[in-house]
This record gives C-alpha cells, sequence and structure tokens, in this order.
C-alpha cells in the first residue's frame, strides 16, 4: 500500500508537462541510437552527463531512463531489418526477426518486438516497483558456481539452433568457442591465441563477431547469389499489422520472455544476452511448429525480445536497491547519481523519495511513450527493404563497418569484422548455421571465467558445483533440457517402428 | 585561488611554476584549443570519468575551447596508450593515465611503456579499503592476517585483474605480514558490481577498490571496512589504516593525465599552468569531492620523478609475483 502512494506521488512527479518533455526527449534519442549500431546506451549517458549538470536530478534520470528504454527497443529495428544487431541483447532477435523481414513479415516483427517490449517494460516495471529487494536477495546468492550452472544451462539453447546437421552445428559452436579463448585469461593474466596483436588482449567483441557473421558474410551471400536468382522481394506482404494468428503466437512467448529477462537482468553477471538465449530455447521447446524457427518464427522474435527489455529494467533492482551496477549503463547511472552527491541503496527510497519513484514512474510512462513512437515508425521502417537490391546490400556493409569501428575506435575492429565477415561467407556457402558461434562466443569465456572463479574459491574442489542447491538445481535443469527431447525423440522413433513392425 | 593552490599541492617546485606562469602567461596563451582528451577505457569507469571532468572543468574555466574526450578501450588501457603514442595526435592531445595502467603495460608485454609520454600532471587519488561482509566473522586486519597464515587458500582475495592495483595491494599487504605471496588465492573477480555482490553474497572473503565503491554500502552496514591503504585516516572516514594496525603498506590509487611524447617545450608549459588553474579551481573540487577523489596534484616535474618510482616499485612488485615471467 505504502508502496502504491509513493509510486502515485511518483507519477505526480513525472507526469508534469516538463518531465514528459525530457521523458520524450530521452526515448526519442535512445530509439536513435539503439537503431546504429556501435552506439550504444551506455557512450550516450556518458556524453550527456556533464551537459545535464545543470537539470534537476528528476528531470536527467527521467530522461536518462527513456534513453535506456529507448535504446533496448531501438537495437532489434537493424537486428530485424537489417540483420544487423546493435547491442548483444538483439543477436537472438536478428535470426528470426530477419528470415521475417526476408518473407515480407518485416512489419509484423517490428510489431511483436514492440508490442513484447512494451509489455516485457511494463510488467518487469511493476515487478521493479513490488519485487526489487527480493530480486536483490536471490542475487546474492549467487556466487561463481551458480553463474556456471547458469551459462551451462543457458549454453543448452546451442541445440535449439544446431540446424539440420549436428557435425555442421557442432563444427560452428566450437569455432565460437575457440574465438572466445582469444585474449588474456583473467585468472593469471597470460595472454592466449593474441599473436602479439595488442587489440586481441580483450578478446574479440561479441557484436563485431555478430554483425560479421549476420550482417556482412549474408549480405555477401546473397550478393553473390544476386545475378544467378530472380530478385526476392523483401518488401511488405499483406497488411502490415499483425493478425490474430501472430497475436495469438506472440502473447505467450511476451509473457515467458519476461520471466526470464527480469530475475536474470538483476543478477549482477546475469547480462542481456543469456535472457535472451534462454527465451529462445524455450520457445522452441514449447512451440508447435519448432520446425520454423530459423526460418522466421514469430515467436523466436516475441520471446527474446521481451527477455530484452524485461532485462534492462532488471539490472535497475539492484542499482537502485544496492547501488550496484550491473551493467555498463548502470555504472554510468551510478556516476550520475554521485554527480548529484546522491548514494544509491535503501537510503535513496528515503532521501530522495521523489526522484526514486518519479523515475520509476517516468519508466511506465517511457514504455508507453515508446510505443506510441515505434508503431507508427514500423510502416517507415519497412520501406527500407524496398531499397533496390545493391543498394540495400551496400548501405548494409557500409552501415555495419561503421558501427563496427564506433564501438571502440579501433582500426584493428574493422579488420576482425570483414575477416570474420568473409568465414561467415563461407559458412553460409556450405550451410553452417552461424548461430551456434555466436552462442559458443558470447557464452564459452563468461562459463570459463566462472568455473575457474568458482575452483579457485573452493581450492580445487569441484564438488561446489554440486553441493551448492541453486547450483545442482540449474545444472540438472539443463541435463533434463538436453536429455528429455533426445529420450522423447527415441521412443516417438520406436513407437513408429512397432506401428510399422504391427502391419 | 593561487594561495588555495598552493596550501594543496605544498609544493615548491608547484608554486614556483605556477608563480612563473602567472607572470609570462598572457590570456591569448592560456587558451588552449581543441584539446582532445583519451580516456583509455570504456565510459563510465575512473580514467572516462577523469577525463569528462577535465573537459567540464576546462571549458567552464575557459582554459580551453572544444575540449573532446574519446574512449579507446581495452586490455587495461594498453591499447588507449598504444594509439596515443603511434597515431597522430590532433591539436593537443592528452591521455588520462593511473596506477593500473603500470600494471597492464607490464603483464600485457606491451610494445609501448608510459616511458614514451610525456608526464604532465597527476590529479586525484583514492585510497583503497580491504571490504569484507558484514556477516564477515573478520573484525580486523589482524583476523585476516590470522585466517591467511593458518590457511592462506581459505582466504579468496577479490579484486578487479591480475596485476592491477587492487592485487597489487594484496600482495603489498601479504608481503609486509611476512606471508608467501605465491600462495595468494587471487581472485579476477570482475568490475564493481560484479565484485560488491559477490563479497555481500560471501561469496569471496576480501574485495578492494575506490573507497567510494563501496561508501552506500558501508555506510547502510551491509560491509565492513578492515583497513584503509592511506598514510593516516582520513577525514569522515572512520576506517583505521593498515599502517596503524601493524601492517606497513601505503597505496593510492592515482589518477593522471599525460601529454604526447614529442610535445614541444612552450606547449608542456602552457598545459602544465593550465593544470594547475583546474585542479585549484572550485568546479575541479566540488566534483573531486563529489566522486571521492582525494587531491594529489603534482605538476610535470615533480609527477615525472614519481612516475618513475612508481613504475620501478610496480615491476618489483609484480615480478615477485611471478607475473612477468617470460
Amino acid at each position: 500500500m505504502e508502496t502504491l502512494v509513493a509510486l502515485s506521488s511518483g507519477f505526480a512527479v513525472a507526469m508534469t508537462p516538463y518531465n514528459l518533455m525530457w521523458s520524450a526527449l530521452g526515448v526519442t534519442i535512445g530509439t536513435a541510437i539503439g537503431v546504429l549500431p556501435g552506439i550504444g546506451p551506455a557512450l550516450t549517458l556518458a556524453l550527456l552527463l556533464p551537459v545535464t549538470y545543470g537539470l534537476e536530478p528528476v528531470s536527467a534520470f527521467i530522461m536518462f531512463a527513456g534513453i535506456y528504454y529507448g535504446a533496448m527497443y531501438g537495437g532489434s529495428t537493424t537486428a530485424i531489418l537489417l540483420n544487423t544487431p546493435g547491442e548483444s541483447g538483439s543477436i537472438v532477435t536478428a535470426i528470426d526477426g530477419h528470415a521475417m523481414a526476408r518473407q515480407g513479415r518485416g512489419a509484423q516483427a517490428l510489431a511483436t518486438a514492440a508490442i513484447g517490449s512494451f509489455i516485457a517494460g511494463t510488467i518487469a516495471t511493476l515487478a521493479l516497483t513490488f519485487v526489487a529487494p527480493l530480486m536483490v536477495k536471490l542475487a546474492l546468492l549467487f556466487g561463481p558456481a551458480e553463474y556456471f550452472a547458469l551459462m551451462v544451462l543457458a549454453l543448452t539453447t546451442v541445440t535449439a539452433v544446431l540446424g539440420a546437421s549436428l557435425s555442421r552445428g557442432l563444427a560452428s559452436l566450437f569455432f565460437g568457442l575457440a574465438l572466445g579463448l582469444v585474449g588474456i585469461d583473467l585468472q593469471t593474466g597470460q595472454a592466449r591465441l593474441t599473436f602479439g596483436i595488442l587489440e586481441l588482449l580483450d578478446g574479440i567483441d561479441t557484436v563485431i563477431v555478430a554483425v560479421g557473421l549476420f550482417a556482412i558474410g549474408e549480405t555477401l551471400y546473397n550478393a553473390a547469389r544476386y545475378r544467378f536468382e530472380k530478385e526476392e522481394i523483401y518488401a511488405l506482404k499483406g497488411s502490415k499489422w499483425m493478425g490474430k494468428e501472430d497475436w495469438k503466437r506472440s502473447w505467450k512467448p511476451w509473457l515467458r520472455g519476461t520471466a526470464l529477462g527480469f530475475p536474470i537482468g538483476a543478477l549482477p553477471a546475469g547480462g542481456s544476452e543469456i535472457p535472451t538465449f534462454l527465451s529462445y530455447l524455450v520457445e522452441k521447446r514449447l512451440s508447435k511448429h519448432p520446425e520454423e524457427f530459423g526460418k522466421g518464427a514469430i515467436e523466436a522474435v516475441a520471446g527474446p525480445e521481451a527477455a530484452n527489455n524485461a532485462s534492462a529494467a532488471g539490472t535497475l533492482a539492484p542499482l537502485l536497491s544496492l547501488g550496484l551496477p550491473t551493467s555498463a549503463t548502470a555504472a554510468i547511472m551510478l556516476a550520475a547519481f554521485q554527480q548529484y552527491g546522491l548514494q544509491p541503496g535503501p537510503l535513496l527510497f528515503d532521501n530522495n523519495p521523489d526522484l526514486v519513484w518519479g523515475m520509476i514512474a517516468s519508466l511506465y510512462i517511457g514504455n508507453a511513450l515508446l510505443l506510441l513512437l515505434n508503431l507508427p515508425l514500423v510502416g517507415l521502417w519497412v520501406k527500407l527493404l524496398v531499397i533496390p537490391r545493391p543498394w540495400l546490400y551496400a548501405g548494409i556493409l557500409v552501415f555495419a563497418t561503421l558501427g563496427a569501428y564506433t564501438l571502440n575506435n579501433n582500426v584493428v575492429d574493422l579488420i576482425i569484422l570483414w575477416i570474420i565477415g568473409l568465414i561467415g561467407f563461407g559458412m553460409r556457402v556450405l550451410d553452417v548455421p552461424v548461430a551456434p558461434c555466436v552462442v559458443g562466443l558470447i557464452l564459452g569465456p563468461l562459463a570459463e571465467q566462472q568455473f575457474r572463479r568458482a575452483l579457485a574459491i573452493s581450492q580445487g574442489d569441484p564438488t561446489v558445483f554440486f553441493t551448492h542447491p541453486l547450483s545442482l538445481g540449474l545444472l540438472i535443469t539443463a541435463a533434463l533440457l538436453v536429455l528429455v527431447p533426445v529420450v522423447l525423440k527415441a521412443r516417438q522413433n520406436r513407437r513408429e517402428q512397432d506401428a510399422q513392425a504391427q502391419i | 585561488m593561487w594561495a588555495k593552490s598552493l596550501d594543496i599541492s605544498r609544493r615548491f617546485a608547484a608554486a614556483a611554476a605556477l608563480a612563473a606562469l602567472a607572470v609570462t602567461a598572457s590570456p591569448a596563451l592560456a587558451q588552449l584549443k581543441s584539446v582532445e582528451i583519451m580516456a583509455p577505457a570504456n565510459p563510465g569507469g575512473g580514467y572516462d570519468q577523469h577525463a569528462r571532468a577535465m573537459q567540464q572543468v576546462m571549458q567552464e574555466l575557459n582554459l580551453a575551447t572544444g575540449v573532446q574526450v574519446v574512449n579507446v578501450p581495452g586490455a587495461g588501457g594498453t591499447i588507449g596508450l598504444s594509439q596515443f603514442v603511434t597515431g597522430k595526435k590532433r591539436g593537443n592531445g592528452l591521455m588520462i593515465t593511473g596506477l593500473g595502467m603500470i600494471g597492464a603495460t607490464l603483464i600485457n608485454k606491451s610494445p609501448v611503456s608510459l616511458e614514451q609520454v610525456t608526464p604532465l600532471a597527476r590529479l586525484t587519488g583514492e585510497y583503497q579499503p580491504i571490504i569484507v561482509s558484514a556477516e564477515s566473522p573478520l573484525k580486523t586486519m589482524d583476523d585476516l592476517v590470522a585466517k591467511f597464515k593458518a590457511d592462506p587458500g581459505s582466504v579468496s582475495w577479490g579484486g578487479f585483474a591480475v596485476g592491477s592495483p587492487d592485487h597489487i595491494l594484496y600482495a603489498l599487504i601479504v608481503k609486509a605480514v611476512g606471508g608467501d605471496v605465491s600462495k595468494m588465492n587471487y581472485i579476477a573477480a570482475g568490475a564493481g558490481g560484479e565484485m560488491l555482490a559477490a563479497v555481500m553474497g560471501g561469496h569471496i572473503t576480501v574485495v578492494t577498490g575506490g573507497y567510494n565503491e563501496f561508501a552506500a554500502q558501508l555506510k547502510e552496514g551491509k560491509l565492513r571496512a578492515l583497513a584503509i591503504s592511506s598514510p593516516e585516516r582520513l577525514p569522515g572516514i572512520d576506517v583505521p589504516t593498515l599502517k596503524e594496525q601493524g601492517v606497513d603498506v601505503e597505496l593510492v590509487n592515482w589518477r593522471a593525465v599525460v601529454a604526447s611524447g614529442d610535445i614541444k617545450q612552450a606547449d608542456l608549459k602552457t598545459l602544465d599552468g593550465a593544470m594547475g588553474k583546474m585542479v585549484a579551481s572550485p568546479q575541479w573540487k566540488a566534483i573531486a569531492a563529489e566522486r571521492g577523489w582525494v587531491d594529489s596534484y603534482l605538476p610535470a616535474k615533480d609527477f615525472a620523478g614519481f612516475l618513475q618510482d612508481e613504475q620501478t616499485r610496480i615491476k618489483s612488485v609484480l615480478d615477485e609475483l611471478g607475473l612477468l615471467k617470460k
């Protein structure tokens, strides 16, 4: 009850025309930077921080929150339309989202992403309002052993993206895992597979690899076949609104994506990629049309997009209630709090209720503004696909290259991007799926770090993974996720054989 | 304003340099054009915050026009450094550096080093507390040392990265109490939030970092500081020093600004003067106070000497940790 009173006074703060203006400005900037690959919300906030010095803290944070949410929204647009994920949270969206766009269903993909983001953002903000302290308690239970188990669980996603050929899928996975080894080994400080190149010391950026494999590789492949094939039209087919079937297939993934995204986002080392992977896996396992996954299943856009946005709200839970920044963007928001002489933590709720509740209320408002901004834009965005093919391809290549450069202001990234792009082209030609590679690259190093931290803390005792109940539970879930489908399939095969034998 | 800056720096060299500048610098000379400050890290971190604070204050004071910040993250600042050393400078190129970069260049066997830049000014420092969870049985440094001596592996020392100031501080402590540095169970525990959560959840025994990173949690009683690495107790911070508890270690995680290696003497002088004005300004002090940065300004000449000594000290610690083996 107390919470509701506080929240309503928060709305009173956020709904003043002046603050509404900052919220609108924030979501617009956020959407724009989300669309541009390479410029993330973290960099934008850092740029704006000195500029906002003169603003009231409430207004500044309302704008920052708008930027954060807006960027999560905008990131999906390029992933769907151009196969160029702007940040790692929208990599999974690109897989089926772009496939939908190529079938002329780009508008539906954008719509399910926008509505799903809205629903996820709203529910997650509700969760932030009411269960943030609980989430934070859960987050503190996670030590390295638990994180390792969570990574293993996420790694089972790979079974959902392996494609038709097991050996090709695994080859791609191992290529990704190998790429993930590049760089300094954090626990010993030794360089691995860097060949004396300084820029490789921090490893290869996952966004570079995703953009290289998806955007560059795919575009080169399409361009190579351009002369030999009849031009397929990507442009809109039929209505630009989601049909009844689309709604029916989207609403459950939205909710499940939210349920995965919020708690994992609240984990200090959870990140935005893991919930999107898990959401993809869950949707494929539960879908009546698993064969459509990878070829434009709407569930595979709806779920991960919801998960991505919910995780953004999730990261605010430990930031506001404990002062723990769990993402680069959250770290800058923490710096912003300090700029105004504020310390996040439970005391912040007591000392500056206007600020905290105003900001939380502005998240609800920002979400609604984003939907208002994005749904009408869908019609405009899909027009991109009507651009004549050679121009579109050239545009994607330029766009992807620019984005890769802005990421770290580093030329070496461009070379890596194009090498990976050529490899991606080769993989397309040889029909090797690229998604397992990205999953391996992202999760491999995370899993390794946590595994080794856990073992270092336990002084080499491997039973930690089984004696911690949370870790054990997650590992069992992972094992079930892999084994159950195999057993079911084997049983089904036997039944079919029996049936045939009886005939 | 001049008198104030003298109080702070308490150094004659600084006084001389600033006085000379005050006499010779004409207003036109004092304003620098298109200064580019490189933060060799991602937005949000210490290097970045310093670069942006400099940008803000230099513009407000009209010390410079068109101040820009570029982020070149990677490998503990090594990548930024190598770009700074090898790249072509546009305008007045500056780069933020700090204690962490010395370790990073050594561990990464970087082909470029801080020898190839011109020290401009040491700006700020942060003293590092030794932090445990509020529920931890450890109450003092003695408890921690006793635990380590009984079973070295049972103490997990969490820090940012191998060879970082965190790692070095632990090594200095273990050495000072006569422990075996090679038995230290150091955990590279990741960036800010992750490390904080690990110690709060009781997954790691101790962590360290800038005092400000833990200030809120300390105030709320979720964490406890066993000691702090300052020479004497800090005003407003009720934490005993390492020295007080018989551990003869002092460490300040300093941040500084450097100019390019081939800078002209006249330009260096102008910049040196500008830095002196900047750190003496109320704007700079306000930012430093918010962020918990302790003023440790040294002008170019003194900083150059300090940097030499610090490089020697860090190198010997890392060597002892066995991190510099080929």
